[in-house]
């Protein structure tokens, strides 16, 4: 990563008469004249005039103000931000997927549509599920049309009082929003100080409102959820069903499957459990299992295997649900997952969910007499401290972030899961080695010296970064979320 | 052996477990009651090297038809210059997430300024977030925008010349999140003015949603709509195809408030159906409104002008179930190849690209008219790169034929009705090729 800021806009290379991408002329009359004058527009839309170098050079200069796994450690909790495989990018760029229509027939996307049936069976037995769909576009979409599936569940049961969705308050905020969007209410059920749910406040919530209850597991603060299967037996026989958010799947790989807990619906983040790159936030994908008995839930389209081993794209669930997307999602993330598990393969998978587990409570035991663990137990893939154990020193959990910046590494997660004021939340993956994870906690060490010694260079960091801390409040109070609004705001 | 992607040696596994007081890996799982672990391995074949993966995925890809493309229905075949893939492929914008840390992320939250800037610009709105999932997906999240913004109302009227595969997507979300949709009526492939004042007068309308150009590839004429719409409190809510827009009429100069869509048109590979880009713009009053992450600029400590994620105050993270929308992240990498692409060909070269498919679609249509076999479904329509068109033939027919012939020959919407696009990809050549397999039909 390049410390110089580089800071320029687009917008401030152009010159008028330049331009970056030539086009082929397909020689036919300029039919210009066919359009109303009232239908065209009449101010050119400004986009920026620049050739292709400049183009080339800025957005090379603006990614070198960017850190990303391939930049350094990237232990953000609940990421999962494990190595992305250069041979899945090839794949992915092969232009025999590239090229394809969604709206081409069949007949002429058999190997597209086997590499989609070869992928959603995969996940299935990974999930202990019976079928997935792949058509979500990312954890928060999966979140969705989990949701929507078991309330198309309920009501094609007739039972229609079924409108309540329990979430532990340790749950992603994506959860209790993504409730909110199907329609459904949220009831939220207290943690125990272990940091797992607290099974007798969860008793008197369920009865014959209860949708759902969604969980993750392990949970947001890293812990596996050792009553998660009474938890499923007690909503069950409330009549509710239970989601699985595979946000955190990736310790339980090789280890315990979703469907053996007793979940009924999940889905599953390709960017994290299945090392498809982040993208800076997207794309992603959120493939939704279900078990035995939900498959006609599930949204269209569909790719299924016929009789003759040729695949069929169906779009005949009728009521069931609908469709959540136009196309069988996001494609390109899809071949990506799938290279990665062809890769592992079944004992490459048992090892990646183990090797996770082992990093994070390396740097656990490493790092627990400098920092405060509030939960002190064998964690899964992440865990939390709850700030520096010193609390005299004035140095927050904000500070040590901003702090471990300035040696190369991304932040972890704070303040979240918000069980904890300082919450400092830890997710190495198995893909680093523990060279890394030693200089790291070597960091982290130094850090917790610099806060009792001279705890100014760390309330002020970052020092060695492109730009320093940004003011948000002014950002918030006065929106300028456009070249036009920065203009006008100089002028 | 262990795998390549792990560093891990056997000795590097004794010796970290020894840190935690452990002797096997297996102890890790100690509190997994032991009914619950998995037994055995997953069924699942053994590893594969990087070779035999290729190896693969080279053969899955040899049973794929590479075809002329002359499909849209919302999906179309544009040019992706080589720059884009090349800059995408940086692995310091490739392999980064969502910019929590904006001192070592402003690589991202500039691109993702200047996609907000470069998409307001080109549909003539105030603001854009920084893009939503799809299409499909950002016009569901306008559904719930209007229905949230006009708090007392759920109902919301789109258009049924909206591509049907986007209203499906809005139904659905609309049948879950308790909006009642209707649609409003169409004749010769234009939305009725009447139906819509009709449906308007009932008073209780919270938006309303239309396509530009439509899904027949026809540009509607939606001079008043947005009056008609704001005399009856109602969000006026335009969906667009990115490309066009250097040529058509923008939803800002529609008198939208709000322009959603999916820019997969900016030049995206096709790629089976994603991944893609959902756009969401709006006026400024609605900002508080929008669902998803957007960014702002402000300074730094030391007066830099930097940016930031802002206004997360709308957003899951912060307000749970409160939140304008469940959306977490947006479509980061997709957005930089929004700007790479509109920066690459400018206003000018998205002019001469929407051009080369206005001109090469009127072209084809009048020599598809010439074979006396076709008509125009809806003669006298304005349309810019797609038109639909009716048969003397089964449409199933000639898609087989083509197909022998190495050409898609568009979307089939009815039996005997077919969807076709041109965009500057198709030679005259192609569309020639195209002409005379429909004149092989005769035959």
């Amino acid at each position: 990563m390049n410390k110089e800021y580089y800071g320029k806009l687009i917008y401030e290379l152009s010159r008028a008469g330049r331009r970056g991408a030539s086009l082929p002329d397909n020689g036919t009359p300029d039919a210009t004249a066919s359009i109303p004058a009232g239908l065209l527009r009449t101010e050119a839309p400004r986009l920026p005039e620049v050739d292709e170098p400049t183009v080339v050079r800025h957005y090379t200069n603006m990614s070198a103000n960017n850190f990303g796994v391939d930049t350094g450690f990237y232990p953000l909790g609940s990421c999962t931000m494990k190595y992305n495989p250069k041979i899945n990018e090839e794949i992915a760029a092969h232009h025999a997927f590239a090229d394809l229509h969604p709206m081409q027939p069949a007949s002429t996307v058999q190997g597209a549509l086997e590499a989609y049936w070869t992928l959603q069976n995969a996940l299935a037995e990974i999930g202990g599920m019976s079928e997935f769909t792949l058509n979500p576009f990312a954890g928060a979409h999966g979140e969705l049309t989990g949701l929507m599936v078991i309330r198309a569940y309920h009501q094609a049961r007739g039972d229609h009082r079924r409108t309540k969705v329990i979430v532990p308050d340790s749950a992603h905020g994506t959860n209790p929003a993504s409730a909110a969007v199907a329609g459904l209410k949220v009831v939220e059920v207290k943690s125990l100080p272990d940091g797992t749910v607290d099974i007798e406040a969860l008793r008197p919530l369920l009865d014959d409102t209860v949708a759902a209850m969604m969980m993750t597991n392990p949970n947001t603060a890293g812990i596996f959820e050792h009553g998660v299967k009474e938890i499923c037996d007690m909503v069950h026989a409330a009549g509710g069903l239970m989601y699985y958010d595979g946000a955190n799947l990736n310790p339980m790989l090789g280890m315990a499957r979703p469907g053996d807990m007793g979940f009924d619906v999940m889905h599953i983040n390709l960017h994290k459990t299945f090392s498809t790159p982040h993208g800076g936030g997207g794309p992603g994908s959120g493939p939704v299992g279900v078990r035995k008995g939900l498959e006609q839930f599930l949204p269209d389209p569909r790719v299924r295997r016929e009789a003759d081993g040729s695949f069929t794209v169906t779009r005949d669930n009728g009521d069931a649900l609908g469709s959540i997307s136009a196309t069988l999602g996001n494609y390109g993330v899809q071949l990506r997952a799938l290279a990665y598990i062809m890769s592992l393969g079944r004992d490459g998978l048992k090892m990646a969910g183990p090797l996770a587990t082992l990093n994070a409570n390396y740097i656990k035991e490493s790092l627990r007499d400098l920092y405060l663990l509030p939960l002190d137990r064998v964690c899964k893939h992440e865990f939390v401290f709850d700030g520096l154990r010193d609390k005299s020193t004035g140095v927050t959990t904000l500070d040590v972030a901003k702090r471990l910046l300035d040696f190369g590494f991304h932040a972890p997660t704070i303040y979240f899961p918000l069980l904890f004021h300082e919450s400092l939340m830890i997710e190495p993956t198995e893909t680093e080695s523990p060279e890394t994870l030693d200089a790291f906690i070597d960091t982290m060490r130094a850090i917790a010296r610099e806060a009792a010694e001279n705890p100014e260079v760390v309330k002020s960091a970052p020092h060695t970064t492109p730009i320093s801390r940004p003011d948000d409040t002014a950002a918030a109070l006065n929106p300028v979320v456009t070249y036009d609004d920065l203009i006008a705001a100089q002028a | 052996m262990i795998h390549h992607y792990f560093p891990h040696t056997a000795d590097d596994i004794q010796r970290m477990l020894g840190r935690c007081g452990m002797k096997e890996l297996d102890e890790l799982y100690a509190d997994v009651p032991a009914d619950l672990r998995l037994k055995g391995d997953y069924d699942l074949p053994a590893g594969r090297s990087e070779k035999e993966i290729r190896d693969f995925f080279n053969d899955l890809g040899s049973r794929n038809r590479q075809l002329t493309c002359f499909a849209g229905a919302g999906f179309y075949h544009h040019y992706t210059p080589s720059v884009i893939p090349y800059i995408l492929s940086r692995s310091e914008f490739l392999t980064a997430y969502t910019p929590y840390q904006p001192e070592i992320s402003q690589g991202t939250l500039q691109y993702i300024f200047e996609y907000q800037s470069m998409m307001s610009r080109l549909t003539g709105m105030e603001v854009s977030n920084a893009s939503m999932y799809d299409g499909a997906t950002a016009t569901a999240e306008a559904m719930m925008m209007a229905v949230s913004a006009s708090r007392k109302r759920d109902r919301v009227l789109i258009a049924s010349t909206v591509n049907p595969s986007v209203r499906r997507v809005v139904a659905t979300y609309a049948r879950y999140h308790g909006v009642r949709l209707d649609e409003i009526a169409e004749a010769d492939g234009v939305s009725q003015r009447d139906d819509l004042e009709a449906k308007l007068a009932e008073g209780d309308v919270a938006g309303v949603i239309v396509a530009a150009p439509n899904y027949y590839g026809i540009l509607e004429d939606y001079a008043g709509w947005a009056d008609a719409c704001h005399r009856a409190k109602a969000l006026f809510i335009v969906n667009c195809i990115p490309a066009d827009l250097a040529l058509m009429k923008t939803p800002g100069e529609w008198g939208a408030d709000i322009a959603c869509g999916d820019a997969q048109s900016l030049g995206m590979p096709l790629h089976y159906g994603g991944p893609y880009l959902g756009f969401l713009c709006a006026s400024k009053s609605l900002i508080r409104k929008m669902p998803g992450r957007m960014v702002g600029a402000t300074t730094d400590a030391d007066g830099h002008r930097t940016f930031v994620l802002t206004l997360q105050a709308r957003e899951q993270h912060i307000r749970r179930d409160k939140a304008t929308s469940n959306i977490c992240s947006n479509q980061g990498l997709m957005a930089l190849h929004t700007v790479v692409y509109l920066s690459l060909l400018g206003s000018d070269g998205l002019r001469e690209a929407a051009m080369q498919g206005l001109n090469g679609a009127h072209y084809l249509a009048s020599r598809l008219e010439a074979t006396g076999m076709m008509r125009m479904s809806f003669p006298g329509k304005p349309f810019i790169n797609e038109f639909a068109m009716d048969t003397d033939f089964e449409v199933d027919d000639l898609e087989r034929l083509c197909i022998e012939n190495e050409i898609l020959c568009g979307v089939k919407i009815a039996p005997k009705r077919i969807l076709i696009a041109v965009t500057e990809m198709q030679t005259r050549e192609d569309m020639d090729r195209l002409v005379e397999t429909v004149k092989k039909l005769k035959s």
